[in-house]
């Protein structure tokens, strides 16, 4: 169980590397890096998954359902974007 | 088994911090996406094998279904749309968001009445991001064309962001919420995240969309907390930091606050009239053989390449013509405005796809003094970007937005498909300019009547 100042203080951190991690990044990367950050908060899924494994009644499974659905969505359609940008910055190097 | 998953989720936060890491410097980038890839796969697996979890069927079939249409869809989708398929994904995270905190309101098991709140602030964010998201998907693929503006709208807006606040507020301190209730607050949540997208000009969408990536990421960490599930609130936390500063990045290249786009019904028909007075004059048409000839025999052309050129997915030709003139000794480079295209970098996408090497693309701060010694800026479906009334007309609705200034070059030759407004609806001065020509067609045609006028010099 992760409460209180515990959660206060991995809120913090979290939000101070994500914020680190960004500054200073050139705006050819603002695309990609939008995308992949997109893609991480796929992670999402595993907390539908959580919610759909619990789920009792019907209205609850089938709400936990479209959760996963569109859960899975975000993490795989993230990664296939994300991936196929970034294919084209080797290309264009290997091409010089 | 718990301690395999805390290690799992605990491994999977780490590669997602390391990944997008990575993923923000150009050397190590395709890497990052790798690696935070690796971390998905170690949490969703260890994810079937969390105690007391039934329905594993259903759970099996939404994972294939969900990830199959977006496999299919995101490998399929041209590289000219991956705007809106990022804004489509971002609110489908969202939207699960939005329904983790519906199942667990229903349930009506929380542990403490902070995460039971927490549950119903990341429901209500979820919903935004993930309707809001929809609209901005509807607006780029072009299904919506207008923008929706109506007397008394963001009263209205607020009144019913005022009403999804009422029925949050409510559900957070019931013991048992009913279910009515609940469809109410979600029907409202999901209706303010239409109504305060509609009214924003398609222009600005590239900041919007990274907004609702922000608030995607908010809302999987608040019911990350409610769950107890340190990856989700780690991944969910350091995305909403990292989309917040993106975004105000994003506004500041068009010299604008967060606000301002999200409120001033941008390039909407009502401010855009004001700006039609600085362009008086007539458009000077030019055909391709001039054209031509104009840039071999220049030193120094700059070519500033907008949303049209990736419309017609005419990079390739683009860069193929850039190749002719080197050979023939002329000097040439790329200008990109750091919000040309549909997002920030879209257009370096592009050129890299089509293997332009990085040293001939240039920053808006870095070409905007060669442009005097230019001989011919070429504009290749640009429009805003390059559109004089945002250094000169204070009542443009773009005014004070930094642009490359193209109208200082000794000439100016801009491909265009036809004699329209651009994206944000605003009349361009630079298409009327003594020293400017117009080369009406398709960027792709346009490029490759082009290179056929060099190959016969």
């Amino acid at each position: 169980m992760i409460e209180g100042f515990t959660a206060l203080y991995i809120f913090m951190l979290a939000g101070f590397t994500g914020y680190e991690v960004i500054s200073r990044v050139p705006v050819i990367l603002h695309t990609p890096l939008m995308s992949g950050s997109n893609f991480v908060h796929g992670i999402v899924l595993v907390g539908a998954m959580v919610a759909l494994g619990h789920a009792e009644t019907d209205m609850e499974i089938l709400i936990g359902f479209i959760g996963v659905l569109l859960g899975a969505g975000n993490a795989v359609g993230g990664y296939v974007v994300t991936e196929r940008m970034l294919e084209m910055f080797k290309s264009s190097k290997e091409a010089k | 088994m718990g301690l395999a998953i805390d290690v799992s989720y605990f491994l999977a936060a780490a590669l997602f911090i390391l990944g997008l890491k990575r993923m923000s410097s150009p050397v190590t980038a395709r890497g990052g996406i790798v690696w935070a890839g690796a971390g998905m796969v170690v949490a969703t697996l260890i994810t079937f094998l969390t105690p007391d979890m039934h329905n594993y069927g259903w759970m099996t079939l939404a994972i294939a279904i969900g990830g199959g249409l977006a496999w299919y869809s995101g490998k399929k989708v041209s590289m000219t749309d991956m705007p809106q398929m990022i804004a489509i994904y971002n609110g489908m995270g969202g939207g699960a968001a939005a329904a983790i905190a519906a199942v667990e309101l229903m349930g009506g098991e929380f542990h403490s009445s902070t995460f039971q709140i927490l549950a119903v602030i990341g429901a209500l964010i979820g919903s935004v991001a993930f309707s809001g998201s929809m609209i901005a998907f509807a607006k780029l693929q072009g299904l919506i064309k207008r923008s929706l503006v109506f007397p008394g709208q963001q009263l209205f807006n607020l009144l019913v962001f005022g009403g999804a606040l009422m029925f949050g507020f409510m559900l957070m301190g019931a013991d048992q919420p009913g279910s009515f209730s609940i469809l109410i607050f979600f029907g409202l949540a999901l209706l303010f995240g239409i109504l305060m997208t509609l009214p924003i000009g398609g222009a600005d969408m590239p900041v919007v969309i990274s907004l609702y990536n922000a608030l995607t990421g908010l809302a999987v960490a608040f019911e990350g907390f409610v769950l107890s599930n340190a990856a989700m609130i780690i991944a969910g936390t350091v995305v909403g930091s990292a989309g917040t500063l993106l975004t105000q990045l994003m506004a500041r290249a068009m010299n604008r606050s967060l606000s301002n786009v999200l409120f001033s019904g941008f390039g909407s028909g009502v401010a855009a009239g004001s700006a039609e007075q600085g362009s008086e004059g007539i458009m000077k048409e030019i055909d391709a053989t001039d054209a031509a000839v104009m840039m071999a025999y220049a030193d120094k052309v700059i070519i500033i390449p907008g949303y049209g050129m990736a419309v017609a997915q005419a990079q390739h030709k683009v860069w193929e013509f850039a190749r002719f003139l080197e050979e023939r000794g002329v000097t040439v480079k790329f200008a990109i405005h750091p919000v040309a295209g549909r997002m920030p970098g879209h257009m370096n996408v592009l050129l890299a796809e089509a293997g332009v090497p990085y040293d001939k693309i240039y920053d808006l701060d870095e070409i905007n003094n060669e442009f005097p010694q230019a001989d011919v800026a070429l504009v290749i479906g640009a429009n805003d970007v390059v559109n004089p009334v945002a250094r000169s007309n204070p009542d443009s609705p773009i005014y004070g937005m930094p642009i490359l200034d193209a109208d200082k070059a000794r000439n100016v030759i801009c491909v265009k498909r036809g004699k329209g407004k651009g994206f944000s609806g605003v009349e361009n001065a630079l298409f009327f300019l003594d020293n400017t020509r117009m080369l009406y067609g398709d960027g792709q045609d346009v490029a490759g009547k082009l290179i056929a006028e060099l190959k016969q010099l």
